[in-house]
């Protein structure tokens, strides 16, 4: 219901001209990963889709944010429908086993209709530049293979809410979607990290 | 004042609606006459610009309309979504967050309120001594010297271009002109009118007999003879509507004379900044026409200086 009116107010704050290098309305799941900078990335990739689409893509999400208070808990449960996932913060062999659960869950919360919305970096980058990906998004598309995997790069959105800052600045962003990505069968996992975030990377200059 | 009470008002909004349904109708003919070839991208160019020129005209006669509070309320929200467009380009970062912030969302709203309350003294200040002091405060508090006086002028000048130039248009409503009370409106009609009519002839002219540049490191599509033939026929509108204003017909043209020459200078300026920035436009709001402030680069230069010589010559 408020979806509509959110989508659109985002769009206003993001100035966002998006670009569409593969079908905007195809009904495949999809797996769309975006360089993160700001706590707005998730919103500019979902108020961007087609609203059909819309409704079946779910951001996934930090639980430690997205469960504080009224607001965002409602946001989060039934505003984006967000996969809200525990985030590792020390390593060892209990964070891998808690992170492998995770990444089952975003597979079985795809179910046979919804796509999502991931960004591989794990965290927010401080100047703009994209991170190296974290495993999740090569483990992820282990467990589906049938997913269309979507690029998509996200420009000035850390200018308009930088990490640490709680008021926009109004600029001017882009939001591009590029050709979708397969996964090999027998991918060498950092081989398909390094040519994922390469053709994220990419998009920057279409 | 409002619009119906006004003939003199009623006729250049008549005026205006009749240039564009015969703009409609020539860029119908043209469309039907040039289908294919190289010639059809120019033409589907202009009549995509003649509908945002529908809108756009629209729109400022609402604003004038609806007096005071809509031309504020036009113009204030043109100079946030130039601004906008501005400081996107600007080699802004972190350290230039909040003091952004203040300019959106406190100064702009300031300055057209200054123009609601009518308090000269403080409008024709508050952005060339007040924000430049308080910019350059702000953003030395963030901490960060890289490139800081590059930053900190291009945040400045995005708000005297952006803000303080434009905001002169509406400004034009606080003169008071013997013997003109309560008819300002026309003279934001008549600068508005004056200075896009004179980008549109130039346009024209300079499609139709342009060859010589006139700075062609800077843009290959101002020639002189646009410039001459744009100027000549703004110049001679601008005298021929001189009924709307307090100017006699020699003193309307030579004022459009000068609006039509800032109006050409704002255009160049803010195209050196769009090559400075290796952008092609700023923005993509307006169909054909690119962001609003390739719309308005030529008012934002000449309505400052529109409004200070009416304001020196003609209210003591």
């Amino acid at each position: 219901m408020i979806a509509t009116p959110l989508a659109a107010v985002c769009r206003l704050i993001s100035g966002a001209a998006v670009q569409w290098h593969c079908d905007p309305h195809s009904d495949a799941q999809r797996i769309y990963f975006g360089n993160h900078s700001s706590h707005l990335d998730f919103v500019a990739i979902w108020s961007a889709l087609p609203p059909r689409l819309r409704q079946f893509t779910r951001p996934v999400a930090g639980r430690d944010y997205w469960e504080k208070g009224a607001l965002r808990r409602h946001l989060a449960g039934h505003v984006f429908r967000a996969v809200l996932i525990d985030r590792a913060h020390a390593g060892g062999e209990e964070a891998a086993a808690a992170a492998r659960a995770s990444v089952q869950r975003m597979a079985d919360e795809m179910a046979d209709r919804n796509s999502l919305i991931v960004f591989p970096e794990g965290t927010r980058s401080l100047n703009g530049e994209v991170g190296t990906f974290k495993s999740g998004l090569y483990h992820l598309a282990r467990l589906r293979p049938d997913a269309e995997l979507i690029p998509v790069h996200l420009e000035n959105l850390n200018r308009i809410l930088p990490k640490g800052e709680l008021l926009p600045v109004p600029m001017l962003s882009r939001v591009v979607f590029g050709p979708p990505l397969h996964i090999d069968a027998a991918g060498d996992k950092q081989e398909f990290l390094a040519r994922a975030r390469a053709a994220l990377i990419q998009l920057k200059a279409l | 004042m409002t619009l119906f009470q006004d003939t003199a008002l009623l006729s250049l909004v008549a005026g205006v609606l009749a240039l564009l349904v015969f703009a409609s109708i020539a860029g119908w003919i043209l469309s039907r006459r040039i289908a294919t070839g190289p010639g059809r991208a120019t033409v589907d160019n202009i009549n995509a610009r003649i509908r945002a020129w529908w809108v756009m005209a629209i729109l400022f006669v609402i604003g004038v309309a609806t007096g005071t509070i809509g031309s504020i309320v036009l113009f204030g929200l043109i100079s946030f979504l130039a601004l906008r467009e501005f400081v996107t380009l600007a080699p802004t970062r972190h350290g230039d967050h909040r003091a952004l912030f203040w300019c959106f969302f406190v100064v702009t709203p300031l300055q057209y309120y200054l123009i609601w309350i009518e308090w000269y003294g403080l409008f024709s200040i508050l952005i060339p001594v007040w924000v430049s002091i308080f910019l350059a405060i702000r953003t030395a508090l963030a901490g960060d010297t890289e490139s800081f006086l590059e930053r900190s002028a291009t945040n400045q000048w995005a708000m005297m271009i952006c803000v303080y130039f434009v905001s002169y248009t509406p400004a034009l409503l606080m003169l008071r002109i013997p013997g003109y009370e309560h008819q300002n409106a026309k003279l934001m009609f008549f600068l508005v009118l004056v200075v896009q009519l004179s980008d549109v002839l130039q346009y024209i002219w300079g499609k139709s007999i342009g060859r010589h540049p006139v700075a062609p490191s800077i843009s290959p599509n101002k020639t002189w003879e646009g410039l001459a033939g744009g100027v000549a026929c703004a110049t001679a509108i601008g005298a021929g509507i001189w009924w709307a204003t307090p100017f006699s017909p020699i003193q309307a043209a030579v004022i459009a004379f000068v609006l039509t020459i800032m109006g050409f200078a704002g255009g160049l300026i803010m195209s050196a900044i769009k090559r400075d920035r290796g952008v092609k436009d700023y923005g993509a709001l307006i169909q054909g026409h690119g962001g609003v402030l390739d719309r308005i680069d030529s008012l934002c230069f000449a309505a400052p200086v529109f409004f200070h010589l009416t304001r020196f010559f003609y209210a003591p």
